[in-house]
């Protein structure tokens, strides 16, 4: 089933057309960003010698501590008067990276999602529960506005409060699902604790961090759904960019929307299909937040084969990170935010440790931090004080919760070049 | 003159694991500082291991040379009976007076026991003290 079959199935010339007619839009778009100006001249370009797909090479890649720079409002391309939506999403450090969106950009999105959903079958009429956070994390409103497009009965359940979404789903008959993989699982646990008959639920749609095809297999035997794997990114528009089809063999990136390139992360050189790198994305359908070559950091390759299904070009599921980047219960974190945290509180030193846990299908993150020697007021009260008060300030910046643990100055590894302040201790 | 009951006791954080204080009291077996009283406040896999010694100056300069957040802290020692009852005589009296202990520990030493407090304001309340009429020992016949 298709929602856009003209599109979804578009190739040969007709696509490259479109693609280069989008490209050059984009590129001219992003000369209203200050950061643009510079980056093309001082790689000696201009926009006109953008003149096919293949001179995309020429445009240097812009990363996420770019978007730093330009906090909050450095990367529009258009004036606040059209900006329709503002999401946030984590930055490298101190602040959040801000992603805007116009009218049009909001419309785009939607049709994305609504691809997708309609792909993986889900129709007008269906119950759909969407387990996800609606306030700055996209994969709440992003997903509900596609899911409305197609003309689902939209459950905005939002997360937490467990028990209650296994009721809903199981009294008003919900026939499709949408949250993270992790959080899948602690609710199929949880629903089985308490015999819930959850026979309505046939599509399970999970994103927003890496799961395995064993992790698939559990929740499709235990939920009794097809799962599929759905991909995106803020900066990108959010959910939707990539999703699986029914082959459930890789997630189609929807070629009229983004320009892929897979590179060698240390030197940057383009990799061919088949071959392992980072995802590096030219997302030509944004209007108000433009970005050219932008680098995912996440590891995956390209596909060759051709779908059964007849859509255009596949990634693989995501096989990992080229940065350090963490996902903690579907929310990224970077080891730089909590040093940038720890660095403004100074009762504590900038030594630090990170473990993560899967406790019960959830995600646990303990910080270990060193007591600053030369700021240590002796008293027991001051020191439960400070593990509060360092547990709010990372709450505020990573919004997540993490347990802190005060440890002896020096006790923690010191390392020589790069870093490993990071223990995941997840299976999945 | 309050100063000289001010008793300057050394307060180490620990993390709450095997062998952390016997690592500590390896400190001072090595450094040959004698331990006049003793305890340890738990919290949360930590937790402040509070001594009075003889020779704190060079308990905490080893403390800190091996990386030890430490730091003093002024209590005061109240002599009390060793007899039923001396706890109470002392602990009725500071509450007479207004006087909120913050944590105290007890020790025995020869014929008589102590109090260690910790107290708001120490001079202050070493003055009330003395004032009522109790025996504060002074920080000479623990400290040097």
């Amino acid at each position: 089933m298709f929602w856009n079959e003209k599109m979804e199935t578009l190739s040969g010339p007709a696509l490259e057309e479109l693609q280069l007619k989008r490209l050059k839009e984009t590129v001219a778009r992003t000369q209203n960003i200050g950061f643009y100006n510079t980056l093309f001249k001082d790689a000696g370009i201009t926009p006109s010698d953008i003149k096919s797909l293949d001179d995309l090479a020429k445009i240097p890649f812009t990363k996420k501590a770019d978007l730093r720079g330009g906090y909050p409002f450095g990367f529009l391309a258009v004036p606040m008067s059209q900006v329709n939506r503002i999401h946030t999403t984590s930055g490298t450090t101190g602040k959040p990276t801000v992603v805007a969106y116009t009218k049009n950009d909001l419309t785009m999105w939607s049709e994305l999602i609504a691809r997708n959903l309609t792909m993986v079958g889900l129709r007008a009429g269906d119950i759909f529960q969407n387990a996800s956070n609606y306030s700055l994390f996209t994969g709440g409103l992003g997903i509900h506005m596609g899911a409305e497009k197609i003309g689902c009965a939209v459950v905005p359940s939002g997360v937490g409060n467990t028990k209650r979404q296994i009721e809903m789903i199981q009294d008003f008959k919900v026939r499709g699902l949408h949250c993270t993989p992790s959080y899948a699982m602690h609710l199929t646990e949880v629903a089985e604790e308490m015999h819930a008959d959850l026979a309505s639920l046939e599509i399970g749609c999970f994103g927003a961090e890496a799961w395995s095809e064993n992790m698939r297999r559990d929740l499709e035997n235990r939920l009794g759904l097809k799962a599929y794997d759905s991909y995106g990114m803020s900066e990108l528009f959010g959910p939707g960019v990539a999703f699986e089809c029914p082959e459930q063999d890789g997630l189609h990136i929807w070629h009229d929307c983004y320009i892929v390139e897979i590179i060698d992360p240390k030197t940057g050189e383009v990799l061919g299909p088949e071959e392992k790198g980072e995802m590096v994305v030219t997302p030509i359908m944004k209007e108000a937040m433009p970005l050219l070559r932008y680098r995912t950091g996440d590891i995956t390759m390209l596909m060759e084969d051709e779908c059964p299904c007849g859509r255009g070009q596949k990634i693989a599921r995501l096989l990992g990170r080229s940065d350090d980047m963490l996902t903690v219960r579907g929310i990224n974190v970077f080891p730089s935010q909590i040093e940038h945290v720890l660095k403004n509180i100074p009762e504590v030193g900038d030594q630090f440790m990170v473990y993560i846990d899967r406790v019960n299908h959830l995600d646990e993150m303990m910080i270990e931090v060193e007591m600053n020697k030369n700021i240590f007021s002796g008293e027991l009260q001051d020191l439960s004080k400070l593990q509060t008060k360092i547990m709010k300030a990372l709450q505020e910046t990573l919004t997540l919760r993490a347990r802190v643990e005060l440890v002896e100055p020096g006790s923690l590894p010191r390392f020589e070049g790069k870093a490993k302040r990071v223990v995941d201790r997840r299976v999945i | 003159m309050t100063e000289k009951y001010i008793i300057k006791q050394l307060s180490i954080f620990s993390e709450n694991k095997a062998g952390k204080l016997a690592a500590i009291a390896k400190i001072f077996l090595d450094t040959g500082v004698s331990i006049q009283a003793f305890n340890i406040a738990e919290a949360n896999n930590f937790g402040v291991v509070r001594a009075i010694v003889d020779k704190p100056e060079v308990a905490f300069n080893e403390f800190a040379k091996q990386n030890y957040a430490l730091q003093y802290t002024d209590v005061l020692a109240i002599k009390m009976k060793d007899v039923p009852g001396g706890l109470y005589e002392v602990a009725n009296l500071l509450g007479g007076l207004g006087i909120n202990i913050e944590y105290a520990y007890a020790f025995r030493s020869g014929e008589y026991g102590a109090l260690i407090v910790k107290v708001t304001n120490p001079r202050e309340a070493a003055l009330k003290i003395v004032e009522a009429g109790i025996e504060l020992l002074p920080a000479k016949d623990y400290n040097f």
